[in-house]
């Protein structure tokens, strides 16, 4: 009825364009133009040098290096989340909120500040790094699990946040009732909270594997640029750019473009039965 | 109230996360510190004052408060009308606005240079009007603008959505022509939200690297930008200004992010109480 009366203001019909033309303008100039320009070029060529592109050694290299190291860190990530947003909500101990806001650090440090940082951390010339290299001979620089650490720091608030309000609003009873048949904690925590937390772990690690596919500031600090070893895909395309490489740069620029999109449509259909759910 | 006495299992836990946000996030943090200052303060303080640091900085700050202006008011028109209107592909556009935070930034940077660089799509025109795009700002301020774009408006959205509307109505009842009702009803509602999404943004725009990198080239003294600067020190070996300038950068970001987020969460506690009284009024 309210908002029946707010429509039915007297209100011309162009006036709602006001708005809604210097909006759409802005999504399409900003977003779709650069976008349309991309996919016209990659395929100008047809899809089959498309696909010969992509499938050349450095480049396959490149992308199934991209691909691994961002699934370890998805799987990685969705474990450690959800056992910190865990503790965070269900735990009280000193140190707790701190805790909690070191959590968000990740998302305003600039990615290449945090490939310095580690970088600085286990380099080669430096105490913790040499000892693992030495002693371990267990390289992180310059190696697929500087690649794996560098992810992970930048999407650890991902899984994180995604889980808290879930857990928060988490209705007890059912827990505490299982508590009083005598269920063990494990058995509470796996057939009653676990289920309920699935959507939302889900949909937050979805998240950061598209951000860790595309990441580029920390990981070309990190992995340095070396092709068939530890070139990522972002980096790639980089290279690609710099040596005129046009159609490597546009196929892989594509490849990436398309793996983002369609993780998006995916974490986008479940965050909307997470809203239902609620 | 879930403080049940708390076993082996729960210190364990407790003790685990703590143990992988130390290694994770504190221990690199810690690291950049100590190396920075490992041969004292001087070095530090001389490097502050090496004039193409200066620059760098200087133009990340211009770039990052032109970006914010502009998505702070189309951000906000963007979130209104998805909230506010209906209109065919109002979902399309809705889904649109997190493409930014997936793409990766190399490729943002790339997809402007196929419009705007010497063979791009758009060079002729602006050839002839004497813009230049490539290699210079105005592509760096749109390579900015592209990745910092989800931000404000995904802030905004909730807001708009929570905005009190009978406020609105009573104004509109009582004749307030819709400019006196966004300044005076809408924008007061909005303003914290739209702090928090500014500081969002600029942080964004602050660390900005891929996507600048390649549209401007990073040329220095003309389209070098910290992150640029940084970049460019590490591989010319000038490690105490790199440091420095990561330092810097880092501590600018988070400070921003905090300073807002603190005063997001004071207004919060602000209005759970007012709702809190009202509740209690209305009982008595």
């Amino acid at each position: 009825m309210k908002s029946e009366l707010l429509q039915r203001s007297h209100k011309p019909p162009w006036s709602d364009w006001l708005l809604r033309l210097p909006g759409i303008l802005y999504i399409g100039i900003m977003i779709v133009v650069p976008l349309f320009t991309i996919l016209q070029d990659g395929f100008r060529e047809g899809i089959s040098e498309l696909v010969n592109q992509i499938s050349l050694p450095i480049a396959k290299h490149a992308i199934l290096l991209t691909l691994w190291t961002s699934a370890l860190m998805t799987i990685i990530n969705a474990v450690m989340g959800l056992l910190t947003a865990y503790v965070l909500v269900r735990f009280e101990f000193p140190g707790k909120r701190i805790l909690n806001a070191i959590v968000d650090l990740p998302l305003s440090i600039p990615t290449l500040v945090t490939g310095v940082m580690l970088v600085m951390l286990f380099g080669p010339q430096q105490a913790l790094g040499s000892f693992l290299s030495e002693k371990i001979g267990f390289d992180i620089i310059f190696a697929p699990p500087g690649i794996v650490i560098a992810l992970l720091f930048v999407s650890f608030p991902f899984v994180v946040r995604n889980i808290q309000p879930v857990l928060q609003e988490l209705d007890r009873t059912q827990e505490s009732a299982a508590a009083t048949l005598g269920a063990s904690s494990w058995k509470i925590f796996w057939k009653i909270v676990f289920p309920n937390l699935l959507l939302p772990v889900l949909s937050g690690s979805l998240l950061s594997f598209s951000r860790a596919v595309g990441e580029f500031g920390a990981v070309v600090i990190v992995a340095g640029n070396i092709p068939m070893q530890t070139q990522t895909a972002a980096v790639y395309t980089l290279g690609a750019v710099e040596s005129q490489n046009r159609l490597g740069a546009s196929a892989v620029s594509i490849l990436l473009i398309a793996i983002a999109f369609f993780v998006l449509i995916a974490t986008n259909i479940l965050q909307r039965r997470l809203e239902k759910g609620q | 109230m879930n403080n049940v006495k708390k076993g082996v299992g729960a210190w364990a836990l407790i003790t685990l996360v703590i143990l992988y946000m130390g290694f994770l996030i504190i221990a690199p943090i810690g690291a950049l510190i100590k190396g920075t200052f490992e041969s004292g303060l001087m070095p530090v303080l001389q490097s502050l004052s090496s004039p193409s640091l200066l620059a760098a900085l200087w133009l990340s700050l211009k770039i990052a408060l032109i970006v914010v202006s502009i998505q702070a008011i189309f951000g906000t028109v963007v979130a209104w009308i998805i909230v506010r209107q209906d209109f065919f592909g109002r979902a399309v556009l809705n889904g649109l606005i997190d493409m930014p935070f997936s793409v990766s930034p190399v490729v943002v940077g790339y997809m402007l240079l196929l419009l705007f660089g010497r063979n791009g799509f758009l060079f002729p025109i602006l050839e002839r009007l004497g813009i230049k795009v490539a290699f210079a700002v105005p592509g760096m301020i749109l390579a900015t603008l592209f990745v910092s774009l989800p931000f404000m408006v995904r802030e905004m959205i909730p807001a708009i959505k929570n905005l009190d509307r009978q406020q609105e109505l009573a104004a509109q009842t009582m004749g307030a022509n819709p400019w006196v009702i966004f300044w005076y009803v809408i924008f007061p509602q909005l303003k914290t939200t739209l702090m928090y999404g500014i500081s969002l943004t600029l942080a964004r725009a602050l660390g900005e690297f891929g996507a600048v990198l390649v549209i401007g080239g990073g040329v220095q003294g003309r389209t070098e930008t910290a992150t640029l600067f940084i970049f460019r020190a590490l591989d010319e070996r000038h490690y105490v200004e790199a440091y420095t300038a990561s330092i810097l950068l880092g501590v600018f970001s988070v400070i921003i992010v905090s300073l807002t987020d603190m005063l997001k969460r004071s207004q919060k506690k602000r209005q759970e109480e007012i709702d809190l009284q009202e509740k209690l009024s209305l009982q008595s």
